[in-house]
């Protein structure tokens, strides 16, 4: 291929790809200058204003001409620079990709546990400040969700769009055992992970008999039901109004308070910090990430994940080998739902308040987003890809906000169209009698239901 | 049925009586009724459309049948009436396991953790239904070595030991076929349903195949049903030979008897298309 490509280069006359492709180069580059300065026209050229007599058109020749320059400076330089050189390089370019891709283990072995320690001594680099470490607390909040659909989506490949549901029923479990009962964090969050798993399996069973579309829809309707009803039940819930005041998470007993018998720095004889919580809540929500992580990988090792895993294959060979499908699908809802609840009571002691207003359908789309774009099933790209949504967007465009949506659509056509399979499109074999290889995305089914 | 078996002798795996099926106003199988006998090769031919796939899904539970009963009986004695189990169940717990016309590998899965699946019950059981697993108690661990050692041994018998670790999909087609017969082993059948296993296969390949359907059948005891286009396979392997026509048994047999009987050659086997319907007419009359 290599060869065959280089000798039709080489063995033509040099005039071919002189003086003819310069022409050429030429000819097309000034009709792109001529089509631009077309388009221009009604974009760039006029400016209507605001006169006394009305709206008038102002030209502004000046503009067509410089668009109609840059595109004709610009089709030249692609000519010269990328163009002309692909054909030469082009052979080798997809052979650099499959050495990628063929060897992506050294990659995949270091990046994980590198990540790891960064986030373990994250609170104590130099530059982090109270804003950062409430960035980081909100992406490992999504890193933790994205890792709880994960397992739905990703490994079962059942299409949930409600996922916040469970986000929801988590924070408002604890939100509301924290008001009437008065119980702490602690007792609180095993419950919201129950009471979340509950609601998962409550919905699964009508739902589960449907599949691929029809289950998305259905799922979206249980999203905004919860939602909805959180928002109305006003007696119970407080609607729109929202539960204030609910409990932080104390330290063995100790609270993160300046004043007070059992405070935190008091204990320790430490000057009091304020950053000091943000930086418990933050290594609490790391632990909870990590377990949703290991239990992940865990389960994926274990007969039940590769039953999801199979499932999202093939449903009917399933059946065939004896695999009971509807038991299969509930527990992956009730797993996934159970981590979302986890998460939800962690945003509520976060927050110290809640309403309905955070749990609508746009949580659920970013953190489907979150999964699609890491990689369906890939527990390291679902993480960089909440990196890069919550954090990125956080980062960069905090003066931008309005132009925040149009560079996550951007990116979103980009990623779809560069890597259809997300950001870790393989897929890694969970047993192996010898070297254990990764499997291209082309194979790996999407799900179906 | 007891009258049956002391009139022929013979211990019959599966029995099917009166199988019906409709789709609406479609009749797929009209009044079947067969016997299939243990540890024995029993193929169920008939022209494109005689309903013999449905049949299949009749059996495994895919379908749940209009009409008839559908008994499996094993070596022990415990029967179970298969159109009355959920489609799970007839692998799980009647231990009858199948392929597919138009293979159903899990693709993006390795050929091992393939026929792991397969065995998805006892590991189950093994890792006390992931609770033990998780948490680390029990003996996962050894159960699962075992059950790789089970996946490899019947990897070994078709052939394919050193293509554990690659994705199914990525095997040739031959290939796949045989990753499906080894699947279907390893749910550890009594009675193994196989729907065209040599369609696609070149001539070599089927010769091979015949030769491993009849080594199974030898060593593990094992029953099985056929359906198949390949006559080669068909009157080499079989013991017994069921002919389905448009939903209706048209004959029933050994190789031998189907062979020479009028119905099944003006049917299937050597009348041209224009023919058949003017002799099936003579034949209803």
């Amino acid at each position: 291929m290599a060869e065959t490509t280089l000798s039709r280069v080489n063995g033509t006359p040099e005039a071919v790809s002189g003086e003819r492709r310069t022409t050429q180069a030429f000819k097309e580059s000034l009709i792109a200058g001529g089509l631009a300065f077309l388009l221009s026209f009604p974009l760039l050229t006029h400016r209507t204003v605001q006169q006394a007599e009305g709206l008038v058109l102002e030209p502004r020749w000046l503009w067509g001409v410089i668009a109609a320059v840059v595109v004709f400076a610009g089709r030249l330089l692609l000519h010269f620079l990328v163009w002309d050189r692909q054909v030469v390089r082009a052979p080798v370019a997809p052979r650099l990709w499959q050495g990628l891709a063929a060897k992506p283990a050294p990659l995949s072995v270091w990046v994980g546990p590198l990540l790891l320690g960064l986030a373990l001594i994250f609170p104590f680099l130099p530059f982090v400040d109270r804003r950062i470490m409430d960035l980081a607390i909100l992406v490992l909040t999504y890193v933790m969700l994205g890792w709880g659909l994960n397992i739905v989506v990703g490994l079962a490949g059942l299409l949930d769009l409600g996922y916040v549901a469970f986000y929801a029923v988590g924070a408002y479990s604890f939100a509301l055992l924290a008001q009437y009962f008065d119980l702490g964090f602690w007792v609180c969050l095993p419950l919201a992970g129950i009471l979340a798993a509950f609601w998962g399996i409550l919905l699964g069973f009508p739902v589960l008999r449907l599949r691929g579309d029809y289950l998305a829809i259905v799922t979206l309707a249980f999203g905004e039901i919860i939602r909805v009803v959180l928002l109305n039940w006003y007696s119970f819930t407080n609607g729109p109004d929202g539960i204030s005041g609910i409990p932080k998470p104390s330290f063995f007993g100790l609270e993160f308070k300046r004043f007070g018998d059992n405070t935190f720095a008091g204990f320790f004889g430490i000057e009091y910090s304020t950053l000091h919580r943000f930086i418990y809540l933050y290594y609490i929500i790391l632990a909870l990430a990590l377990l949703t992580n290991y239990v992940t990988i865990r389960l994926r090792r274990l007969p039940i994940g590769r039953a999801w895993e199979a499932l999202r294959e093939d449903e009917v060979a399933c059946r065939s080998l004896g695999i009971n499908i509807t038991n299969t699908k509930l527990t992956a809802f009730a797993i996934g739902a159970m981590f979302g609840g986890f998460a939800g009571s962690f945003f509520a002691t976060r927050q110290g308040f809640i309403s309905p207003e955070s749990f609508t359908f746009l949580e659920s789309a970013i953190i489907l987003a979150i999964v699609v774009l890491g990689g369906m099933g890939s527990q390291i790209g679902v993480a960089v890809a909440a990196f890069v949504m919550i954090g990125g967007g956080e980062l960069l465009f905090r003066e931008f906000a309005q132009y925040r949506m149009l560079v996550f659509g951007l990116a979103m056509v980009a990623i779809m169209v560069w890597r259809p399979r997300g950001l870790v499109g393989t897929r890694k074999a969970t047993i192996a009698v010898g070297e254990r290889k990764a499997i291209g995305g082309d194979l790996v089914g999407e799900g179906h239901g | 049925m007891s009258s049956a078996e002391a009139v022929s002798g013979r211990d019959h795996i599966l029995t099917v009586e009166h199988l019906t099926m409709r789709f609406g106003g479609l009749v797929a199988i009209n009044d079947l009724s067969f016997e299939a006998e243990r540890g024995k090769i029993t193929a169920l031919i008939g022209p494109n459309g005689a309903g013999k796939t449905t049949v299949f899904n009749c059996i495994t539970g895919f379908y749940k049948p209009s009409e008839g009963m559908i008994t499996l009986r094993h070596e022990d004695g415990t029967t179970f009436l298969l159109e009355r189990l959920a489609d799970y169940e007839t692998a799980a717990r009647a231990r009858v396991s199948r392929t597919f016309q138009n293979i159903r590998l899990f693709a993006g899965m390795t050929v091992l953790e393939n026929l792991l699946v397969a065995q998805h019950r006892t590991l189950m059981r093994a890792s006390y239904y992931t609770v033990g697993g998780i948490l680390g108690f029990g003996n996962y661990a050894a159960a699962e070595q075992e059950a790789v050692d089970f996946a490899l041994h019947w990897l070994e018998r078709v052939g394919l030991a050193e293509r554990a670790d690659d994705a199914a999909g990525d095997l040739p087609y031959g290939d796949q076929r045989r990753v499906e017969i080894a699947r279907a082993m390893c749910t550890r059948p009594v009675l193994l349903c196989l729907d065209e296993p040599a369609a696609g296969l070149n001539p070599r390949e089927s010769a091979e195949l015949n030769e491993l359907l009849m080594s199974i059948r030898e060593s593990e005891r094992l029953s099985i049903l056929l359906i198949e286009h390949d006559m080669g396979v068909v009157m080499g392997i079989s013991d017994h030979i069921v002919v389905l026509d448009y939903g209706e048994k048209i004959s029933d047999g050994t190789p031998e008897e189907v062979r020479n009987d009028p119905a099944v050659i003006a049917a299937y086997l050597g009348v041209e298309d224009e023919e058949v319907e003017a002799v099936e007419q003579e034949i209803a009359q």
